[in-house]
């Protein structure tokens, strides 16, 4: 008798951590997406409300025709992001995909520096087939352009 | 004329499947009804025609039909014959009808074979197997038709997207495929237990190698697209919990959970209604990662349609399968009676742990994965990658690789750790002087625990084989040992990867030479050159691991020309100790040129862990399969025997 007893009781405490490990993900789950989403920014989102400086965000907008340089040690690059309103400055170091080029869109994965330049882990360029960002799906450069003068 | 053909074949094959569907229910409500008989060779009939459908389809691709509208849309004259015929599947209308194909064979196949299940549980799962296929059936129909046809008949056709152009295209998706397919065929046999009631042993060594066999394929699967991604996309990375990752990632773990209770079930006859619930589960997230990589509410490589009809036809579905499976399982579950007791320091309580940890980190999987999606509906665009990903797994992870190292050495129903704990004293003392090094070394937090884990974990693996005669080892157990030490071996990869990865960025002139970890690389000279659809710009590079001989490298910046795309073709050095990893980038002004290069020690054994994990799980199938020929064989010689001698 107190053999079943004691079974009913182990049941009882496997239910419990299962119901315990399955709640504390969840709630460990909500808590870290409301720390670690990295948000998207346009550039005068940006300039208005800038993110804490270690926080990754995404910045997207038009690479600004003639902004983009090249840093001696020719893999530091820079460049500015503007949609008309706002212009952030963006550095990046690495090998810029097929389609990134001035006057088109870009969106820039990184966080912002001290210096208000937003430094750049990684560039999604437009019509990139590795990975077009969603924001920018099915959109032309023109298109681009309004959507971004319409934002705001 | 032929892709008529096709389409008759299809539609005549879905015809069957409601048919099987009706039959199938009849017979079910109504045991003995008069359409009982049909029931099993409908099913194998539907298998032939649907086959005979998507090998017409194959057809049209690699002679190129252009009346055709999918092939015109997907394929051009010019491509390689590989990927003519890899190509067939290489977009959204031929990759769901070899879905339906796979499907329809495996019905076929468990219509021909299966006989140990009581008939009436066996025609419940066709029942069911018919219901999931009609969906699919009416999806192609209706939703995404391959035989559709061009009028007029364009001169040529448009290309496959240059990425796709590349061997592991013709395996990749089939065999993620087969995985899927063989989840749908664990959850037509969860509904059919649940309709008739039936669910104990006999059901679980019935559904066990299916679920093996998924299991299997979706760990292949997962392993190759992660190498894929590694050498294709040249941005070093062999992880990137992309939401696609994630949607073959997300059954993967809950088959995992499912094989892992299915066996508990077979050998133990516990954690019924917990296998029932991981059978819907497991076909709940083959169907979420389809809608999330079919829909087009992403945009990747893998997204073929952008149609929105399809996202909702596919959610539809979703709602249709997961929600009456559901249904009935409340309906039921409290019907199915309790199994056998055990205690929670057991084999069975470690196993239920396995089983809650796996489920949890796929949880937290799933909430990152369809976070971005919610927030966007409600006007928010945010998106979510490793800062959440990578510790978020890890916090279910390493406990439960913690109890992977435990659990194989507990016994069955009852026992204590006072005796495994002595086992454990020689893995316990490496993690943690491999901790202590670490520590030492100031190494980050997850490559520190992944290496001394991993380390632990490798000597743990092999301890269930300690005190056995290795010849009389039965092969599920030899699959369980190197499947776990796959596991092992994949995570040092990954802890060694991510903690020694020497990575360097420079723009060199014609002749410089670069130094990245123990190996200098220099660049030779640039040189156009051509392939049978792209042109590219290839440098020609030497590099010299410690001095050592020189090995040529040859990484390109290919331009296509159908459809005009550019990719980055990088190019590898493998050594046993890890890789070489090298990209080509632009041409600066001043004739330099932009290198990025990687010495990655020891990466390979994430892949080499990744096929050690599938061939534990193909021994185990073997040797399932086996003992149940060997008990069909004896059961026939006892029949015959008894047939004699009663004549």
């Amino acid at each position: 008798m107190s053999g079943t007893v004691k079974a009913k009781h182990q049941r009882l405490v496997l239910v419990l951590i299962a119901l315990a490990a399955l709640i504390g993900a969840g709630l460990l789950a909500a808590w870290a997406l409301r720390s670690q989403a990295s948000f998207f920014y346009l550039p005068a989102e940006m300039q208005a409300n800038p993110p804490e400086e270690d926080r990754a965000v995404r910045l997207g907008g038009m690479v600004e025709p003639g902004s983009l340089k090249i840093d001696p040690d020719g893999v530091t690059i820079r460049f500015v992001v503007g949609d008309n309103k706002a212009r952030i400055p963006v550095l990046f170091r690495g090998i810029v995909p097929d389609l990134f080029k001035e006057g088109s869109g870009v969106v820039a994965e990184g966080k912002r520096g001290a210096d208000g330049t937003f430094v750049a882990d990684n560039l999604l360029a437009k019509h990139d087939e590795k990975y077009v960002p969603r924001e920018m799906k099915d959109m032309t450069a023109d298109q681009m352009r309004q959507t971004l003068e319409e934002t705001k | 004329m032929i892709a008529n053909l096709g389409l008759a074949a299809l539609w005549f094959a879905a015809a069957l499947a409601f048919l099987q569907l009706v039959a199938g229910g009849l017979a079910v409500r109504n045991p003995g009804h008069p359409l009982q008989g049909i029931v099993r060779p409908v099913a194998v009939v539907q298998g032939l025609l649907v086959t005979v459908s998507f090998l017409i389809l194959v057809w049209l691709f690699c002679v190129t039909d252009l009346s055709v509208a999918l092939v015109a849309k997907n394929s051009h004259s010019a491509k390689p014959w590989l990927y003519k015929f890899a190509g067939t599947w290489g977009n959204h209308e031929g990759s769901m009808l070899l879905w339906v194909m796979v499907m329809g064979l495996a019905g076929a196949f468990l219509a021909l074979i299966e006989r140990r299940l009581p008939e009436r549980t066996m025609l419940a799962t066709l029942f069911a197997q018919a219901f999931v296929s009609l969906g699919f059936y009416s999806f192609l129909l209706f939703a995404s038709n391959p035989f559709a046809r061009n009028n007029p008949v364009p001169a040529e056709g448009m290309g496959l997207n240059p990425l796709l152009q590349d061997p592991g295209l013709a395996f990749h998706p089939p065999t993620l495929y087969f995985g899927y397919v063989g989840l749908s065929i664990a959850f037509s046999f969860a509904v059919g237990a649940l309709l008739t009631r039936e669910v104990g042993p006999t059901f679980a060594k019935a559904m066990r190698p299916w679920v093996l066999g998924a299991w299997i394929f979706l760990t292949i699967g997962i392993t190759a697209g992660s190498y894929w991604a590694y050498y294709e996309l040249g941005w070093g990375g062999w992880w990137f919990w992309d939401p696609v990752e994630n949607a073959s990632l997300m059954p993967w773990l809950a088959a995992t959970a499912l094989l892992h209770s299915v066996s508990v079930l077979a050998s133990r006859n516990a954690l019924r209604t917990w296998t029932i619930m991981l059978g819907v589960v497991a076909f709940s997230m083959s169907m979420v990662g389809t809608f999330l990589v079919r829909s087009g509410i992403l945009t990747s490589v893998h997204a073929f349609a952008v149609d929105p009809t399809r996202g909702a036809f596919i959610l539809a579905l979703l709602a249709i399968y997961i929600g009456g499976a559901l249904n009935l399982f409340a309906l039921r579950a409290s019907t199915i009676s309790e199994g056998e007791q055990f205690t929670v320091t057991s084999r069975e309580g470690a196993l239920v742990m396995n089983n809650v940890l796996l489920s949890a980190t796929l949880g937290v999987i799933l909430i990152g994965t369809l976070y971005p999606l919610l927030a966007e509906s409600l006007g928010a665009k945010v998106s979510v990658g490793p800062p959440y990903f990578n510790p978020m797994s890890a916090v279910f992870i390493i406990p439960m690789l913690v109890v992977m190292a435990i659990g194989p050495l507990l016994r069955w129903r009852r026992d204590s750790f006072a005796r495994v704990g002595k086992m454990l004293v020689l893995p316990a003392i490496v993690t943690a002087g491999a901790l202590a090094l670490a520590i030492g070394a100031g190494m980050k937090v997850l490559p520190l625990l992944g290496l001394a884990l991993g380390l632990g974990l490798l000597i743990a693996s092999v301890l269930p084989l300690r005190g056995r005669k290795l010849r009389t080892v039965k092969l599920p157990l030899w699959g369980m040992v190197i499947a776990h030490l796959g596991v092992a071996v994949a995570l040092i990869g990954m802890a060694s990867e991510s903690a020694f990865t020497r990575e360097k960025l420079v723009a060199v002139r014609l002749g410089d030479t670069v130094q990245v970890g123990p190996w200098s690389v220099k660049l030779d000279h640039v040189s156009p050159v051509a392939g049978p659809n792209w042109t590219a710009i290839e440098a020609n590079m030497s590099a010299s691991y410690e001095g050592g001989k020189r090995v040529e490298l040859h990484p390109q910046a290919r331009s296509f020309w159908s459809p005009p795309q550019e990719t980055n073709e990088s190019a590898l050095v493998t050594r046993w100790n890890g890789q070489l990893y090298v990209v080509l980038g632009e041409e600066a002004e001043d004739g330099r040129w932009q290198l990025r290069l990687w010495w990655k020690p020891f990466v390979t054994l994430i892949w080499y862990g990744g096929l050690m994990i599938a061939l534990g799980g193909l021994l185990a199938l073997l040797g399932r399969v086996a003992s149940d020929i060997r008990r069909i064989v004896a059961k026939d010689k006892i029949a015959y025997r008894r047939k004699r001698q009663g004549r």
